[in-house]
C-alpha cells in the first residue's frame, strides 16, 4: 500500500519543518519517493503531522473491562489521532508477570490499530515490597517499569529498584509523591480544600519525594521519567536536575495545564484527579514550564471511569478523566495560549514522547514508521458523552467546545480511521 | 463558575446546602422566621400546620441522635410527616450506591431530604438528582457544612447581642475538621461581623484558613482577648492520639476555656457550643455550666431556625 498525501500544511515537530508539501508512505513507513501510490489523500486545508504518542493511557484491560475495553479504547486513541500508546501497569492484575503482557499486546495487535507500549509493574502486585522480573517483562515487551499512582512508600525498596533498573538500562516511570503526605487526601491543600472540607495533599508531598527520586538518580544513574509533574516547586526542581544532567525527563497530565483547584466548583468529581488539580499558580508554571522544555511531554493519562464511579461525593469518586479524544485539541489550545507554533506545539505530543519512549515514530523523516495524523487545526469538537468514543465520558470538559479536529489516521501506513 | 446550587432560577432557597454563597438578605430571612417560630415551640399545643402532608425524609449515612432528633421535633411541630432513615446499618452495607437510596425513597414521594454523610460534598450530589420539587437539606456532610448548626449559631449571637456590626467573635479548637466552624464563619462574614478570630494550634487549622476571613491566633489568652462571642468546637476523640495533638490534658491545657481565660473576653461575652460537650477536654464545667453559657439556649434556638428552614425551602 502506497499513500501520497498531497496538498497538506506539513509540520515535522522533529525537524522543526513546516510547510506546503507531500508525505509518500510506502511498506508502511515514510518514504522520499514519489512512486505510484495507491491511494491519494487531498489534505487542503489541514494540517499532516506524525501520529500522537500518548506516554499514559489506561486501555482497562485486564480486569476492568467493565470501564472499558481495549476495542473502545483504541477507537477513542484513532479518533484522537494517537498512533502510539504506552499503559500502565494498574490493571487488575497489574502487569507484573510476562504471560499478562504477552496477552495484552497479542490482543493488540490482533486488533491492528494503535501500537499499544506496554508499561510493566515495578513491583509486584504494585505493593512497593518486591522487584518483579525485569528482564523477562522486558522480553515480554514492556518498555519502561512504574508504580502507576500506587505508592512506593519505601526508599529502601525504590533506591535497590532502580539500583536494578539502572544495571540493565531498563528505564522507569514514577510518580513523585510522597505516600505519608499524601494519604487521605484528595485535593489540593489550600484556600479551596478548606472551603470545600476536602482533606488536601500538600505541594510539599511532590517536592520531598522528587527530591528523594532526584537523589536516588544521582546515586544510581537510573534513567528515570518522572510522571505527571503538579506543582510550581516540582518544575523548578526539575528545571536545576536538567541544567546538572541528570537522566531524567519528565510529563504532565493535559487536564494540569488548563485547569486548577478552583474549577472544582462545587464538588466535580470530573475534576478528582490523580495528582489533585493545584492551585492557579502552579497551574500557569506547568505550563509555562511545559513550553519552555523544562516538561518534556505531555499525556492525556486517559482514564474512563464508569457512571457509578463518579457518581459519588467527591473523595469517595474514582480518580481519573477520560483523554485520548481531548489531547490534540488540548494540545492546541495550550500551544495557543503559549503563543507556540504549531510544530513547537505538537512536539510535545510527537517527537518528544518518541524521545522518552525511545522509538523512531513520532517525526516524517523518511525511513520513519508510517504513522501520520490529518486534523483541522480550526473545526471544532464538541465534547459530549455522544461524541466521545471513549467508553469513559468522564472530563471536566463536558460540554466545552474545542478546535482541533482529526480527519485521518494512518497507522504504518494503514488508514485506520477517517471522519 | 456554575449557579448556586441551592438557589432556584429565581434566587429563592430551593435547598440548604451551605451558607457560604448564600445572600445576605436570605439569611436574615430565615432568622426571622426562626424568631416567629420561637413562640410556637413555647405554646401548649407546639404544633403549626405548614407543612402538613408533606414527608421529610431524614436520611443520615452518619450516626447522629442530636441532630436528627432537632429536625425530627422541628418537622412535627410544623405537622410533616417524618421518616428516620439510619442509612449506615440499611441498605449501605447492602452495596446500594447513594444514589439508588436517593431515587427510591424519592419513589415514595419525599418533599424533604434532610441529609447527614460523612463524606463533603454529598448532600449537593443529592441535590443535583432529586425531582424539582423536592427539597434537600445538608444536616452536615464531612468536613465540609453544617448550615443548620451555623444558623442556630447565627440566631443565638443575635439574640444576644443584637447587632452583629460590632462584634468579635472567636472559634476556637479544631477548625480542621469543623464543618460547624466553616459554616458559622461564612455566615459571621456575610452578615458583617467585622472581627472573626480562629484559634488553635497549626495542627487544627485548614491550609489558608485566612482567605474565609478570619484572623488567626495559636494563643488562646491573645485570641480570646475582648471577644464578644466565643465558639468552643468540640474536639473529636480520635484527634487527642497520633501526630495532631498529644493528649488531652495538654490540649485543655493551651485551649480549654476555663474561668481564667474566659476573664480575657468581655464581661458580657457568651460563651456557645455546638455539642456534644467533652467536659475537661475542650471546656471547665464551671465555664460551661456558668453565667456566660448559652449552650442549653442553643438547643432550643436549634428547633426553631430548623422549622424556619423546612417551611422556607417547601414554600419554594
Amino acid at each position: 500500500m502506497r499513500i501520497h498525501i498531497k496538498n497538506g500544511r506539513v509540520v515535522d515537530p522533529a525537524s522543526g519543518k513546516e510547510g506546503a508539501g507531500d508525505v509518500f508512505i510506502a511498506d508502511g513507513r515514510i518514504s522520499n519517493e514519489a512512486g505510484k501510490a495507491d491511494r491519494v489523500i487531498d489534505a487542503k486545508g489541514l494540517v499532516v503531522a506524525p501520529g500522537l504518542i500518548d506516554l499514559s493511557a489506561r486501555l482497562r484491560e485486564p480486569g476492568y473491562e467493565y470501564k472499558a475495553t481495549l476495542e473502545s479504547e483504541m477507537d477513542a486513541a484513532l479518533a484522537g489521532g494517537v498512533t502510539s500508546l504506552a499503559c500502565p501497569p494498574d490493571t487488575d492484575p497489574p502487569l507484573d508477570e510476562p504471560g499478562l503482557v504477552d496477552m495484552l499486546r497479542r490482543r493488540a495487535k490482533a486488533l491492528s490499530r494503535a501500537r499499544v507500549y506496554p508499561v510493566g509493574a515495578l513491583t509486584v502486585k504494585l505493593e512497593g515490597a518486591s522487584l518483579t522480573e525485569m528482564g523477562q517483562l522486558t522480553d515480554a515487551g514492556c518498555v519502561a517499569f512504574s508504580q502507576a499512582n500506587a505508592p512506593l512508600a519505601d526508599t529502601q525498596v525504590l533506591w535497590r529498584a532502580l539500583q536494578y533498573a539502572a544495571t540493565f538500562g531498563y528505564p522507569v516511570w514514577l510518580r513523585a509523591e510522597d505516600a505519608w503526605l499524601a494519604k487521605g487526601g484528595v485535593s489540593h491543600d489550600g484556600e479551596i480544600a478548606t472551603r470545600l472540607g476536602l482533606p488536601g495533599i500538600p505541594p510539599f508531598a511532590e517536592t520531598i519525594a522528587l527530591a528523594t527520586l532526584l537523589e536516588l538518580v544521582r546515586a544510581t544513574r537510573a534513567r528515570v521519567h518522572i510522571c505527571r509533574l503538579s506543582t510550581a516547586g516540582g518544575v523548578e526542581l526539575m528545571r536545576r536536575a536538567k541544567q546538572e544532567g541528570l537522566p531524567v525527563t519528565c510529563d504532565v497530565g493535559i487536564h494540569h495545564v488548563h485547569l486548577c483547584d478552583m474549577d472544582l466548583g462545587y464538588f466535580d468529581s470530573h475534576c478528582r484527579l490523580e495528582p489533585p488539580l493545584r492551585s492557579q499558580r502552579d497551574r500557569d508554571a506547568l505550563a509555562r514550564g511545559l513550553a519552555e522544555g523544562v516538561i518534556d511531554c505531555v499525556c492525556s493519562d486517559h482514564t474512563p471511569v464508569d457512571e457509578d464511579g463518579k457518581h459519588l461525593p467527591f473523595a469517595q469518586a474514582e480518580p481519573g478523566a477520560t483523554g485520548l479524544e481531548l489531547l490534540l485539541p488540548l494540545a492546541l489550545k495550550w500551544g495557543q495560549a503559549s503563543r507556540l507554533g504549531l510544530a513547537a506545539t505538537l512536539a510535545r505530543i510527537t517527537s518528544e514522547p518518541a524521545r522518552v519512549l525511545g522509538v523512531a515514530s513520532g517525526r516524517l523523516a523518511a525511513g520513519a514508521p508510517g504513522d501520520v495524523v490529518l486534523f483541522d487545526p480550526a473545526a471544532p469538537v464538541r465534547v459530549s458523552p455522544e461524541t466521545l468514543k471513549s467508553q469513559g465520558k468522564n472530563t471536566p470538559f463536558l460540554g466545552y467546545e474545542l478546535a482541533g479536529r482529526v480527519r485521518c489516521t494512518i497507522v504504518a501506513g494503514n488508514v485506520v480511521y477517517e471522519s | 463558575m456554575q449557579r448556586n446550587p441551592q438557589l432556584n432560577e429565581k434566587g429563592e432557597l430551593q435547598h440548604l446546602l451551605s451558607i457560604e454563597g448564600l445572600p445576605r438578605d436570605i439569611l436574615v430571612r430565615i432568622l426571622d422566621t426562626a424568631e416567629s417560630f420561637v413562640g410556637v415551640t413555647e405554646r401548649e399545643v407546639k404544633k403549626v400546620p405548614i407543612l402538613r402532608g408533606k414527608s421529610v425524609f431524614n436520611l443520615f449515612f452518619e450516626p447522629s441522635t442530636r441532630t436528627r432528633t432537632t429536625f425530627e421535633i422541628a418537622a412535627k411541630r410544623l405537622s410533616a410527616d417524618v421518616i428516620n432513615l439510619n442509612i449506615t446499618v440499611s441498605s449501605q452495607t447492602k452495596g446500594e450506591s447513594l444514589l439508588d437510596t436517593v431515587a427510591n425513597l424519592s419513589a415514595m414521594h419525599a418533599d424533604i431530604f434532610v441529609v447527614r454523610h460523612e463524606s463533603s460534598g454529598a448532600p449537593f450530589l443529592i441535590a443535583r438528582h432529586v425531582k424539582p420539587h423536592e427539597h434537600v437539606i445538608n444536616a452536615g456532610d464531612g468536613r465540609h457544612a453544617h448550615p443548620t448548626q451555623g444558623l442556630l449559631d447565627l440566631f443565638t449571637i443575635r439574640h444576644y447581642k443584637k447587632d452583629f456590626g460590632r462584634l468579635t467573635v472567636a472559634i476556637v479548637g479544631d477548625i480542621l475538621h469543623s464543618r460547624v466552624a466553616r459554616s458559622l464563619i461564612h455566615g459571621l462574614t456575610t452578615l458583617g461581623v467585622p472581627e472573626v478570630r480562629v484559634i488553635g494550634p497549626q495542627t487544627l487549622l485548614p491550609a489558608g484558613v485566612e482567605a474565609l476571613g478570619v484572623r488567626v491566633f495559636h494563643n488562646m489568652h491573645a485570641g480570646l482577648k475582648d471577644c464578644d462571642v466565643v465558639v468552643m468546637l468540640r474536639l473529636q476523640n480520635e484527634r487527642m492520639r497520633g501526630a495532631l495533638l498529644p493528649s488531652a490534658q495538654e490540649y485543655f491545657k493551651h485551649y480549654g476555656l476555663n474561668a481564667e481565660k474566659l476573664s480575657l473576653a468581655r464581661r458580657d461575652a457568651i460563651v456557645m457550643h455546638p455539642g456534644p460537650m467533652n467536659r475537661g477536654v475542650e471546656i471547665d464545667s464551671t465555664v460551661a455550666d456558668g453565667p456566660h453559657s448559652v449552650i442549653l439556649p442553643q438547643v432550643t434556638f436549634g428547633i426553631a431556625v430548623r422549622m424556619a428552614v423546612m417551611s422556607i425551602v417547601a414554600g419554594n
